[in-house]
């Protein structure tokens, strides 16, 4: 007998496309969202105004400008669909306009973050073609954040909020709250994206990794990321389930945990009002210790908490299974939010900090695998008695993948904190390697599951072709072998050039020695980033001729199963 | 008490979420900012002269860190390779830090006298022509650009509110010792080196026509790693033992 714990809680809830509110219930006279966005835009808009005109800085005024239009542009978008009508959105039960904009936005995001990836693989393999010398915005220093924010924030990003207001609002049985907030969260957060990767183009950058945006950038984004909160918290609130189920656990820990880490980390002094650049309030060893503590915890809780959230929905809804064990699932989510926030040091062993913190952090880094294993044993082991099904539906292939990848990133993730170990792979292409496992095996792979899961869900179509994903899924495949293993070799041979020593004593080679020898690595690096991204664009023909013109699937959809009946 | 106090209730599950998450940082990070020792007594230490500082918003700028460490590792081959390891007294000034994480290029912690402006001009303008194995890209428009220092008094009262030492008489003659460092035939040289001890006043670019961003950045580069003084530092001193 499977562990599921009582009535409901294990198993996901009833689902199908109605509410139980009353259906002709009379709409709120007074909605705070009707105030609120407008309110929003118009200071938006003031504010991007005054930068316009007044800044002394001209990459500020370049921004205003660019803020400027994104804050008319979506008050144009707000009063077409809210002025003097009820948007036909929010006459159907659940918001689904606003997933649906999430969905477009990952594909289109995840498409250009990784092109980003390729040119930026490409620069290094062969500098002399992919170098402009007159084109600063060019340069890999500036490009290489807007790959990272594009493919972390932006694609996975609208991954995270399309899924979780999908998710929330099933398993609470409740419309999102707050109405028009979640539009405003949706085009806040990209139009946040927007302004972080022009001003890294322009050379606006914090330099701090994963934290690039300037201040008025983290300020927009903190509003923005409060509302967010606001619309989850508030659709928790109004459920119609007794219990909480474990995918919005996790959820709700990533968006308050990203909003503190947010907050801390970004805290600093802009020069002026009306400059871009600021200077961040901590300094030396303690905002190393802070950016990391901030860093490491957005790949804990952006990339791991969030994404398990997707896990603990999306595979037993299309495994038809229960999850496996709802008392590990307990476990497994208070031990992992406790332990990852420790784990920052590791980012910094043998520097400048002291050492009781890099004992702490590299201790806290090993007792990580525990709760994370406990997550992907609970993801593999949801698949009990439909493990056939991997053979007939790549769709699923691709979700479990995706949990076997996260367990081999978090195996390697606390043997390379192990001081010893991270002597050597410490400023390597291994931790770029590590970093990959995880990024393209594990995030790629469940968002690529679940999108796939939702393209036919909300736009009631049959997906439009599986043998399209089953060459997706081989092809990226394919590009992740191809990159982890020649960053693998690529780190290891770099760390040992680096110590190695001649027999007279005298280190064997020169900085630039190493440089070379990394040169075919990176090509076959490159190799492996087209092919993932050529598996993306089959994706994104699929997921377009799918709701171009995919047969229709009359309501319930096939997905809206109850998965107590698999018992 | 039973798990479903916290999964029957939204509030509840929140606050539980962030004490949870509180401790670690708590307990890891504060005290970093109370435990004497954390940063270590070294003489020679001080704050960035303003055209450091403007080299060190292009370093920033332009993202530097993501290829080149500024941090030393306590291991041989580090030492041994760079030089001595970076202490945390060396970034105390640093807003933000700029250790890094990856080695493409080199480590630049104590890059500053190794190589001649020279040096540094042409492989900034073009990396491969000094270094055929670099992968490093070309930065030619640093040296046709101007440097825009018309906010330096700005850049050194903002690290002051953020905590930097600046003087109020190195505040009020910001532009002044910017000049005076970049352009050898500027005035106030002598004040200027008294107000930041052990500072190297040159035309860094070779251009005596105008302050570039590559007179900054050389300028940066060049005292990268110098300040500390090694011969009376000891890494044995109980003070300095973490």
């Amino acid at each position: 007998m499977r562990d599921t714990g009582i009535e409901g809680k294990g198993a996901i809830p009833l689902m199908n496309q109605t509410l139980t509110q009353p259906a002709g219930s009379a709409p709120n006279p007074w909605r705070f969202d009707h105030y609120f966005v407008p309110l929003m835009i118009f200071l938006g808009l003031v504010a991007s105004l005054i930068e316009a005109a007044r800044s002394p800085d001209p990459r500020m005024v370049a921004q205003g400008w660019i803020f400027g239009a994104c804050m008319a542009f979506l008050g144009v978008w707000y009063m077409w669909m809210y002025v003097g009508q009820d948007p036909p959105d929010e006459k159907r039960q659940y918001a689904e306009g606003v997933i649906k904009a999430g969905v477009v936005a990952s594909m289109f995001w995840g498409i250009a973050g990784m092109l980003v990836g390729v040119i930026i693989a490409l620069q290094l393999s062969f500098p002399h073609w992919f170098y402009f010398p007159d084109q600063a915005w060019t340069n890999f220093g500036r490009l290489r954040p807007l790959h990272t924010s594009a493919v972390i924030f932006a694609f996975g990003g609208n991954v995270l909020i399309a899924t979780s207001f999908y998710v929330v609002q099933r398993t609470c049985r409740a419309r999102l709250f707050g109405g028009s907030l979640s539009w405003f969260v949706f085009w806040g957060y990209n139009i946040f994206i927007v302004l972080a990767g022009t001003g890294y183009l322009l050379g606006i950058s914090q330099s701090r990794e994963y934290a690039e945006p300037e201040w008025y950038a983290d300020l927009w984004l903190t509003i923005v990321w409060v509302c967010y909160l606001l619309v989850f918290l508030g659709t928790l609130i109004k459920r119609h389930e007794p219990h909480i189920y474990v995918a919005n656990w996790f959820y709700l820990a990533f968006i308050v945990t990203i909003a503190v880490l947010h907050v801390v980390n970004n805290l600093s002094m802009p020069v002026s009002l009306l400059e871009s650049k600021s200077y961040s309030l901590f300094s030396g060893v303690q905002d190393a210790l802070t950016q990391w503590w901030y860093g490491h915890n957005a790949v804990g809780f952006f990339l791991t908490a969030g994404f398990l959230g997707i896990m603990y929905y999306f595979i037993p809804k299309r495994a038809e299974r229960p999850v496996y064990s709802y008392r590990l699932s307990i476990i497994h989510f208070w031990s992992l939010i406790f332990i990852y926030i420790w784990a920052g040091p590791h980012h910094l062993l043998y520097t400048a900090l002291p050492e009781w913190a890099q004992t702490l952090g590299m201790t806290f880094s090993i007792m990580l695998l525990m709760p994370s294993w406990g997550g992907m044993i609970n993801g593999l082991m949801t698949l009990s008695g439909a493990w056939d099904k991997l053979r007939t539906d790549p769709v699923l292939r691709m979700l479990v993948v995706s949990v076997a990848f996260y367990g081999m990133a978090t195996f390697e993730g606390p043997v390379m904190s192990v001081k010893a170990v991270n002597a050597l792979s410490h400023y390597t292409n291994w931790t770029i390697g590590h970093v990959h496992s995880g990024a393209l095996g594990w995030v790629g792979y469940v968002s690529f599951g679940a999108l796939y899961c939702l393209v036919p869900w909300l736009w009631k179509k049959k997906l439009y072709s599986n043998a399209l994903v089953e060459w997706h899924f081989w092809i990226s495949t394919l590009g992740i072998v191809l990159y982890i293993t020649s960053m693998w070799v690529a780190g290891i041979m770099q760390g040992l050039m680096w110590r190695a020593y001649n027999e007279f004593g005298f280190l064997e080679y020169a900085f630039s020695e190493v440089v070379l020898a990394m040169h075919p690595y990176y090509i076959i690096r490159a190799l492996g980033g087209i092919l993932y991204l050529a598996g993306t664009l089959i994706m994104a023909f699929n997921l377009w001729k799918t709701v171009r013109s995919g047969a229709s699937v009359v309501a319930p959809a096939p997905m809206a199963l109850v998965a107590e009946a698999a018992e | 008490m039973s798990h479903a106090w916290l999964e029957k209730n939204s509030v509840l599950l929140l606050i539980g979420i962030i004490l949870v998450i509180a401790i670690g940082g708590a307990v890891e990070i504060a005290p970093l900012f109370w435990v004497s020792g954390t940063v270590e007594k070294v003489t020679g230490m001080r704050p960035y002269t303003p055209l450091e500082l403007e080299g060190r918003n292009i370093y920033v700028r332009e993202g530097c860190y993501v290829c080149h460490s500024q941090q030393i590792r306590t291991l041989r081959d580090e030492v041994e390779r760079y030089g001595h390891y970076s202490l945390a007294a060396e970034s105390m000034y640093d807003h933000p830090f700029q250790w890094g994480s990856e080695r493409t290029g080199p480590d630049l912690a104590r890059v500053g006298g190794k190589y001649s402006d020279e040096w540094h001009r042409a492989h900034m303008a073009d990396p491969r022509s000094v270094v055929p194995e670099s992968i490093m890209p070309p930065y030619q428009f640093l040296f046709s650009t101007a440097l825009d220092y018309r906010d330096a008094k700005k850049l050194l009262e903002a690290n002051r509110a953020v905590g930097v030492p600046y003087t109020q008489d190195q505040i009020d003659h910001a532009n002044q010792d910017l000049e005076a460092q970049a352009d050898p035939t500027a005035d106030g040289l002598d004040d200027m080196q008294k107000r930041y001890p052990k500072t190297q006043a040159r035309d860094f670019d070779g251009n005596a026509e105008k302050i570039t961003e590559g007179d900054a950045l050389i300028a940066y580069l060049q005292m990268l790693g110098t300040l500390v003084d090694f011969k009376t530092y000891r890494a044995d001193a109980p003070e300095n033992r973490r």
